[in-house]
């Protein structure tokens, strides 16, 4: 996927004047946040699974090398087979390859963000093999030709309206002359036009929510039982996935789904937890005949050691995003990359570069309301202070914004300065405001006045002045 | 929680009074001095204190934020205790100064030492020295904001309910989402103002829809921004800081209101 992160300003104000986009926020909003807090609450150790999942994920990412070796060992034991993809460019020539080898025409896709990422449609597109995505939310969006907006429902941008809007044009060739407008039949149609393309589909790609390096297995949660139909009707299963996401043990694995999706969906579970392990074994009634793991890095090897290292521990499960009133302001395209809300602030910069996503990590208050419902307590408000620095260092830092720092520190640092200076201030605000009580507009304050009056302060002073002429009271 | 304990009388508290108080209201700075002399502190106000160096930390310049740092924990030197009318100012000293002298044993050690000292005003009064009542009247109904740092970073949530419940005549109703950031967040508000304002108009709906006449909060910054838009919305709704209330001192122009210079 093409980034947009540079254009983050101009993203913003395209989905702030977006109606539909503003009305599925609203419900966003509310829906996801209300649920995940019930959830946690009907799970009296929710708090101490937290914990523990960050416990187990900080361990993985200690010894990564080596359960990614004791993962790919298993693997190949069932008969199947691992690649290691370290740049995007890599992970999509091995796909291709691999589509080509058994001469696929199309490809049955479960969700895949890391799919996302190596922007792997268009490669396989180009090379005359369609991609057909089988999530609901993926399908409607490949037919709108637009990318995900959310990690976990990624048309959660579209009303239902868009989306009846969008099946009449496209099934209308299929037979479907009729305008949906109950949300079940528009699930039954699609689940319809999707059946025939699981059938008639050469590769299975489906993404991983966890890989076990005990059992070699790759895990799955879906609430639509797509991914399942993706990996076990065709002859050949891809499973994409990012080096970050192999675990220990199967033991680990319950400890993460219990977090995983209460803090998605607020779900206990989610509808479908399937475990991928290996090829078809002879006496299988079914499955694939072909097993493949292609293992991604693209740059995230290069996190390990680091303090952006955390961020490694993230399971997807979207929780940031959906308690960010950053996100809920403006959606998930403006962010401009495959990864939005808090996360990708987080993410993208480190995947695409901070100077294309500069923007990303400081459009945010530091709320903390991401932090305070990570189910691997990733402290993302100090990640994303963190790339804040390194911009900082790099003069990365709008010129503006710097030089309005240094000349407030070169005060700052100077009380007695500070202290005269903050006086005239005052005065001033005062003399000329306290008459109105406010301001409409000020000068060098027009991003604050735009939208907002600003106080004048009452007569009397500064806080300081008052307190050395020995005032007890305002 | 820390155990509630007598007010000791001879309790030294040093105001960390803000930058904003001190030039925008320095009405809560008085307030906070009332409520500590009421609960038995002796409150001074170092002259070198100035910012507390959120707007260099949160734009990444780690050694300008350092260098205030310093300057803050020589002003607040021997202290027994550091209060601030802020939630995002106390946490700055209490949870954020440890964490930029990692290379230096020595700085960070006194930077701990301040951080150990150092309170948000409502907290201190209810879970260290204990105070469960004020001595003031409002008649009205208030509404009131959790400024995001003082509710996660120091769990500041019942305390400022708990003395507005001991008021007399006050009536607080809740928003549906008082735990939803306001959009102020420091320079924020000015670099993305269209986000900012998309989420302070929010607030605000959410702020008019409970019908309160007085919207109450523990720090400045968040304060400004939602007055400024419900001003600007045209809302009848005033806007004081939390301890203005508590404090008594509720009877001079709320915050963006016209001062007479009746005194």
């Amino acid at each position: 996927m093409q980034s947009t992160a540079h254009a983050f300003k101009d993203n913003v104000g395209t989905a702030l004047a977006d109606p539909n986009l503003q009305d599925s926020l609203a419900k966003l909003k509310v829906g996801f946040s209300e649920r995940r807090r019930q959830a946690a609450e009907r799970l009296p150790e929710f708090e101490a699974l937290r914990d523990r999942a960050r416990d187990i994920k900080n361990h993985t990412l200690a010894h990564l090398d080596f359960y990614l070796e004791e993962f790919e060992r298993k693997v190949t034991a069932l008969g199947g087979h691992v690649h290691w993809a370290p740049t995007a460019a890599d992970a999509r020539r091995i796909i291709a390859d691999l589509c080509r080898s058994v001469g696929a025409r199309t490809v049955a896709k479960s969700k895949s963000m890391v799919a996302e990422e190596i922007a792997l449609n268009e490669h396989l597109e180009a090379l005359g093999i369609a991609p057909i995505e089988t999530d609901l939310g993926e399908y409607i969006i490949q037919l709108r030709n637009e990318p995900p907006s959310h990690i976990i429902a990624p048309a959660v941008h579209l009303t239902k309206d868009q989306v009846a809007d969008t099946f009449l044009e496209h099934h209308r060739a299929l037979g479907f002359d009729k305008r949906l407008t109950e949300r079940n039949d528009l699930v039954a149609e699609a689940r319809y036009v999707l059946r025939q393309k699981f059938l008639d589909a050469d590769v299975g790609l489906t993404g991983a929510n966890f890989l076990v390096a005990e059992t070699g297995s790759s895990m799955l949660v879906t609430n639509e039982g797509n991914a399942d139909l993706s990996n076990t009707l065709p002859r050949m299963h891809i499973v994409l996935a990012s080096i970050e996401k192999v675990i220990p043990t199967l033991e680990d694995a319950a400890v993460l789904l219990r977090v995983l999706a209460r803090s998605a969906t607020g779900q206990e579970s989610s509808a479908y937890t399937t475990l991928n392990t290996g090829p078809k074994r002879p006496d299988d009634l079914d499955g694939p005949e072909q097993y493949h793991v292609v293992l991604l890095d693209n740059g995230r090897s290069g996190v390990l050691g680091t303090e952006m290292q955390d961020i490694l521990r993230c399971i997807r499960c979207g929780a940031c995003m959906n308690h960010c009133p950053v996100y809920g302001a403006v959606g998930g395209h403006a962010y401009g990359w495959v990864y939005p809300g808090p996360m990708g602030a987080v993410l993208t910069p480190q995947l695409v570069g901070v100077e294309e996503a500069s923007d990303l990590p400081n459009a945010s208050t530091f709320c903390g309301r991401c932090e305070s419902v990570c189910p691997v307590r990733i402290p993302l408000p100090k990640l994303m202070r963190h790339w804040r620095e390194r911009e900082f260092e790099r003069h990365l830092t709008p010129k503006a914004m710097r030089r309005g720092l240094a000349i407030w520190s070169f005060v700052a640092r100077r009380p007695g300065l500070y202290r005269r200076l903050t006086a005239v201030a005052n005065r001033v605000l005062s003399l000329f405001g306290r008459v109105e009580g406010r301001y409409r507009s000020l000068p060098l304050a027009g991003g604050w006045t735009r939208f907002r009056d600003f106080p004048a302060p009452p007569a009397g002073g500064t806080f300081h002045a008052q307190w050395q002429a020995g005032r007890k009271r305002p | 929680m820390p155990t509630p304990a007598p007010a000791a009388p001879s309790r030294r508290v040093a105001l960390f009074v803000t930058c904003l108080v001190d030039l925008v209201r320095p009405a809560v700075g008085f307030a906070a001095v009332k409520l500590l002399e009421d609960a038995g502190c002796t409150v001074e106000v170092p002259p070198l204190q100035v910012c507390c160096g959120q707007p260099a930390y949160n734009t990444g310049d780690r050694a300008t934020t350092r260098a205030i740092a310093r300057q803050v924990i020589d002003a607040f030197e021997g202290y027994d205790a550091v209060v601030a009318p802020s939630g995002s100012c106390g946490g700055m000293l209490s949870h954020h100064y440890p964490t930029l002298f990692d290379d230096d044993p020595a700085l960070k050690a006194r930077a701990e030492n301040l951080a150990s000292r150092s309170h948000e005003l409502i907290s201190f009064l209810v879970d260290i020295l204990g105070v469960d009542k004020v001595a003031a009247r409002f008649d009205g109904t208030v509404t009131y904001h959790d400024s995001c740092s003082g509710l996660r970073e120091l769990g500041v949530k019942q305390q400022p309910r708990r003395l507005l419940a001991s008021i007399p005549g006050l009536e607080l109703r809740e928003m549906k989402t008082p735990e939803v950031c306001c959009g102020f967040g420091g320079t924020f508000c000015v670099k993305y103002p269209e986000i900012s304002n998309a989420m302070v108009g929010e607030k605000s709906a959410d702020i008019a829809a409970t019908g309160a006449g007085t919207l109450l909060a523990g720090d400045l910054g968040c304060l400004m921004n939602m007055a400024g838009k419900l001003q600007r919305e045209g809302q009848g709704i005033r806007v004081r800081h939390v301890a203005e209330v508590l404090a008594g001192m509720a009877d001079r122009p709320a915050i963006g209101e016209p001062d007479t210079g009746a005194r």
